[in-house]
């Protein structure tokens, strides 16, 4: 069967992608926060996972505000790099699972979750970001990614809560699978940041570190955390947290937290990264 | 649910629900339009021309082709589309973020660099820290 072996959370912020593309991440600004992301790349290639599933926003890239799917999930054969606004971001072609996918989709709706199901879409830096993150620069991908989408952009995305629980039935669904594989998870977003009005630039290192420290010592406390408190105390835009709760409910109850990385500022942002291992994990 | 909303009270916010995407749609969707080159080139060569093509009404017009930032999400922009207008003049996020927050950006950028803006005093509108 196939098993979920452990959880990578990331920030997905796009300056991080633009950093990478234009040789920067050894300039004094960069620097700092590059160096905290060279052991999360050595654990990735040492665990070698057969393939990921990417948890993300898209950023009005694949889906505009003509159709707003809460959850939705990406079954291509392959997933090309979206425009946004500048180009597309010069990374490999984002190589997709079909068969555990599909098996995800089928399984998820079966259990309540009713995703939406995209045979087509481009992705942008919400996904692609993280990958540079925790792969560098390969020509191409070491492993096939799922994308799974969770609206964020127009309020109300999905509750922490409801989150978690979809992370519990993906981790149902992966186990279900009939095929050997070792199946990494990552939430990514946040953390606190806020980009726009006058507010923009606020940032909550307490917050944050409660947040990662929560993740290992009682994740579900911070399932109860409301959109306005996300708002208020961690930025408008760090409501992308949710996110974070549908790698952590596919994990095991008690993990190990592996690494952990933080660093203010990525542009506008407190960028995190953390790994999780299963206790488990074969 | 019902108005207000408790979010209401974080100051310095606009929050993009039901009420501003009701009123935001065509703003937000001629800035998804930039998306694609050609319509990027088009919008560079004729704003004005370009605009007329989508529904925005009079106040939204006038923000973008001020690029009025603030003013963008006061008539119903949302922060992820509104930045593909920055895009396409060259800007950066942080370039918006400080003229929304209306500091230079050397001075915006110095904020972020010792840690970002504090949450003390900017929880609650009538927190005075």
């Amino acid at each position: 069967m196939a098993k979920i072996v452990a959880g990578i959370a990331t920030s997905h912020v796009p300056a991080i992608g633009v950093a990478v593309d234009r040789g920067m991440t050894g300039t004094p600004y960069w620097e700092p926060l590059f160096k905290g992301y060279g052991p999360a790349r050595d654990w990735l290639a040492k665990l070698a996972p057969d393939v990921a599933i990417i948890v993300y926003n898209d950023h009005a890239s694949a889906f505009s505000l003509e159709i707003i799917p809460t959850f939705l999930i990406g079954v291509a054969d392959k997933f090309p790099i979206a425009d946004e606004g500048f180009g597309p971001r010069p990374v490999p072609v984002v190589i997709g699972h079909p068969a555990l996918a599909w098996h995800l989709a089928e399984s998820l709706i079966l259990d309540e979750f009713d995703m939406t199901i995209a045979n087509e879409m481009p992705v942008d830096h919400g996904l692609t970001v993280p990958l540079s993150v925790t792969c560098g620069q390969p020509a191409a991908w070491p492993f096939p990614v799922i994308p799974l989408c969770v609206n964020v952009v127009q309020y109300p995305p999905p509750t922490g809560a409801r989150c978690f629980k979809l992370g519990m039935a993906i981790r149902r669904a992966v186990e279900k699978f009939d095929r050997d594989l070792r199946v990494v998870i990552y939430g990514t977003g946040g953390m606190s940041h806020q980009l726009q009005g006058e507010r923009a630039g606020f940032i909550n290192r307490q917050f944050d570190t409660a947040f990662l420290d929560g993740m290992t010592q009682d994740p579900l406390a911070l399932t109860k955390i409301t959109h306005t408190e996300y708002m208020r105390e961690a930025g408008s835009e760090g409501i992308e947290m949710v996110m974070w709760h549908v790698m952590r409910g596919a994990l095991d109850q008690h993990v190990a937290e592996v690494y952990r990385h933080y660093h203010v500022p990525a542009s506008n942002t407190a960028a995190g990264l953390m790994i999780l291992e299963n206790r488990s994990r074969a | 649910m019902s108005n207000p909303r408790d979010y209401d009270s974080i100051p310095g916010t606009y929050v993009y629900d039901a009420a501003r995407g009701r009123v935001g749609y065509p703003l937000n969707m001629f800035c998804m339009s930039l998306n694609k080159p050609e319509n990027r080139r088009r919008f560079k060569e004729d704003e004005a021309g370009y605009l007329d093509g989508f529904a925005l009404n009079a106040e939204q017009r006038r923000t973008v082709l001020e690029r009025d930032w603030l003013g963008m999400l006061r008539v119903g922009g949302n922060i992820y589309y509104t930045i593909k207008i920055a895009f396409c003049d060259g800007l950066t996020f942080q370039d918006v973020a400080g003229m929304m927050s209306g500091v230079p950006k050397e001075i915006y950028a110095q904020m972020m660099l010792a840690g970002g803006r504090s949450p003390e005093g900017n929880r609650y509108k009538d927190d005075h820290g």
